[in-house]
């Protein structure tokens, strides 16, 4: 079965001068054994293209269930010189879990959740 | 002390001095503010050039007006990084607000030594410091123009020395922003500066505390959507024991959330190698920390080991690196993406025939993927047609003015582009920017710390 990594992992991404990091949590076990196996550095790297100029490294976190991805050259020079609308990169965690993997079956039934934002309407709608 | 509570009410420069009321009211021993990123002092060190008594966070009076009544009544101390590249002008400025209010009888701190602009070439040449760029591994030679600010990421112990000399605010330049937190820590709990596991506690709490909102639901992946109260999201405290235990809590109020991955988002936020998570004080271990959740927002955390911190602090150096601007239209449905790369190739056509050197060009398409990049394509229909899309153009140029002339070609495309165009044209306001290099590199802590001094005024 093939999942989208947005369906069973949560994501923050950060920068360090032109450096972005995403990590990605998985919710349990089982789950954090997948990404530990399929998100490898080169296939993070090449889901990037030429967003991502430098090397991409993987660190594991399995105390919170976490790998954080190192990505050099990622944000055009660096929040204070990039000319990209987002320079710091805080929308690259959720670029990565755009990445598609093979997952077990029984997976399946651990996709999180889709928004709900009823209260969103029930707040504009009395605006 | 046997518990000590320090609290986040801080995370930016731009953030909002409301939320320090509740932590307050919750009562915290330490009030931390943390108003520093590498964005931050290049922002501090334009102001600083228009004027010289500028170059600090200007919000600190805001959040000073609000803890004073709390720290005059010694229920809560208050220590921040908001002096920037200018920590003695923040201090003036602190000095001011207390009289303003009327309350005397306290002392300010300011740490200053962090700056090390006006000595760079001298410990270079003459101490040998290479600066060669962290990240490039280039050499000092190619720092491109002169360095514009060069500050030094200090770490706890001048503010730990501050509060042993009975400062009730301490205001630094570039104090690294978890070092702002175990500093209360290691003073009031007397951990030495070698006790690697319990600097580790302090920093690894201070990181989560760091970015305010960011750990109780903020920016959160999660179910975002079902926080309570997202309007109001709270600042985080932590309750911190002599041997390093931390239980990480909000204050009384509806909104937000403590939890384990709450928490976690937090902890390997702007985070390289979780191992080694590199601080002036100490090199802490993330991942050695045990998370467990306890009832009512509550997350305990122990167990955390820490390594020898190294012989350098970090240290930033920013050159001039041009101007900046940018434009921004939108185009609708049919081939809203197509008329809007149109659109981009004409004005910079435009620009070239008009004789303006452009250094960089930068051209996203807003609503297709301005933000992800060729990740946007991964897995997507190539057949599906957006509804809409926003062109923004940005550029580089040598000078200003050339900057600004640029943006002018745009105006005639009103009746001279692609159909449909120009629709909610907008852009920067007030002109081009001015854009920073930034160079992180390493620096000897001997040759810093012989230079950093705590100054001590009581305001009467």
């Amino acid at each position: 079965m093939k999942l989208q990594l947005r369906e069973i992992c949560g994501y923050r991404a950060g920068d360090k001068g032109d450096i972005a990091n995403v990590a990605i949590f998985a919710d349990d076990d089982e789950t954090y054994a997948l990404i530990v196996r399929e998100v490898t550095a080169d296939r993070v790297k090449e889901l990037f293209g030429t967003m991502v100029k430098g090397r991409v490294d993987r660190y594991e976190a399995p105390n919170v269930r976490a790998l954080n991805f190192v990505m050099q050259g990622a944000l055009g020079g660096g929040g204070p010189r990039s000319l990209r609308a987002d320079s710091l990169g805080k929308t690259l965690g959720g670029a990565l879990v755009r990445l598609h993997i093979d997952a077990p079956d029984a997976l399946a039934s651990r996709r999180r959740a889709r928004p709900d934002v009823r209260w969103a309407d029930e707040i504009l709608d009395a605006s | 002390m046997s518990e000590i509570r320090v609290a986040g009410g801080q995370g930016f420069y731009g953030d909002t001095p409301s939320a320090v009321d509740a932590l307050l009211a919750e009562g915290v021993d330490y009030l931390c503010l943390e108003a520093l990123a590498e964005l931050t002092l290049a922002i501090l060190q334009k102001d600083r050039q228009k004027d010289e008594t500028r170059g600090f966070t200007r919000d600190l009076p805001a959040y000073l007006a609000r803890a004073l009544p709390f720290v005059v009544d010694g229920r809560t101390k208050v220590i921040t990084n908001a002096g920037g590249i200018n920590p003695t002008a923040a201090a003036h400025a602190a000095v001011e607000t207390a009289r303003a209010l009327g309350i005397s009888g306290i002392k300010i701190a300011t740490v200053v030594g962090d700056d090390v602009l006006g000595r760079l070439d001298d410990l270079h040449t003459q101490h040998g410091q290479a600066f060669t760029h962290n990240d490039t591994g280039a050499a000092f030679s190619e720092l491109p123009g002169p360095a514009l600010f060069a500050s030094a990421y200090l770490g706890a112990r001048p503010i730990a020395d501050a509060l042993a000399q009975g400062a009730d605010i301490v205001i630094t330049g570039r104090v690294a922003d978890a070092s702002l937190f175990l500093a209360p820590l290691a003073y009031e709990h007397a951990w030495a500066w070698d006790d690697w596991d319990r600097l580790a506690a302090g920093i690894l709490v201070g990181h989560l505390l760091e970015c305010s909102g960011q750990s109780l639901g903020g920016n959160y992946s999660g179910d975002w959507w079902a926080l309570p109260h997202p309007w109001d999201l709270p600042y985080p405290i932590a309750t911190v024991d002599a041997d390093g235990t931390a239980v990480i809590s909000k204050p009384a109020g509806a909104g937000g959330r403590v939890s384990t991955d709450t928490l976690r988002h937090q902890l390997l936020y702007e985070v390289h190698d979780p191992r080694r998570y590199l601080s002036p004080d100490v090199v802490a271990d993330f991942t050695s920390a045990h998370f467990e959740d306890l009832p009512d927002d509550r997350v305990r955390i122990t167990d955390v080991k820490g390594t020898p911190a190294t012989d350098t602090y970090k240290l930033l150096l920013a050159t001039h690196a041009g101007w900046a601007s940018e434009a921004r239209v939108a185009f609708s449905w049919p081939d809203a993406y197509e008329k809007a790369k149109a659109t981009a190739a004409i004005l910079v056509k435009r620009v070239e025939m008009a004789g303006h050197d452009v250094d960089e060009w930068l051209v996203e398409y807003w609503g297709v993927d301005a933000l992800g990049g060729p990740t946007a394509h991964a897995g997507a229909d190539p057949a599906c047609e957006p509804p809409e899309c926003v062109l923004r153009v940005a550029w580089r140029c040598a000078d200003q003015r050339t900057a600004a002339l640029v943006g002018r070609e745009l105006v005639p495309l009103t009746l001279s582009a692609p159909p449909a165009g120009m629709t909610g044209a907008g852009g920067r306001g007030g002109g081009p920017t001015e854009l920073l290099s930034i160079w992180p590199t390493l620096i000897d802590k001997k040759l810093v710390d012989a230079e950093v001094r705590v100054v001590l005024e009581e305001v009467s």
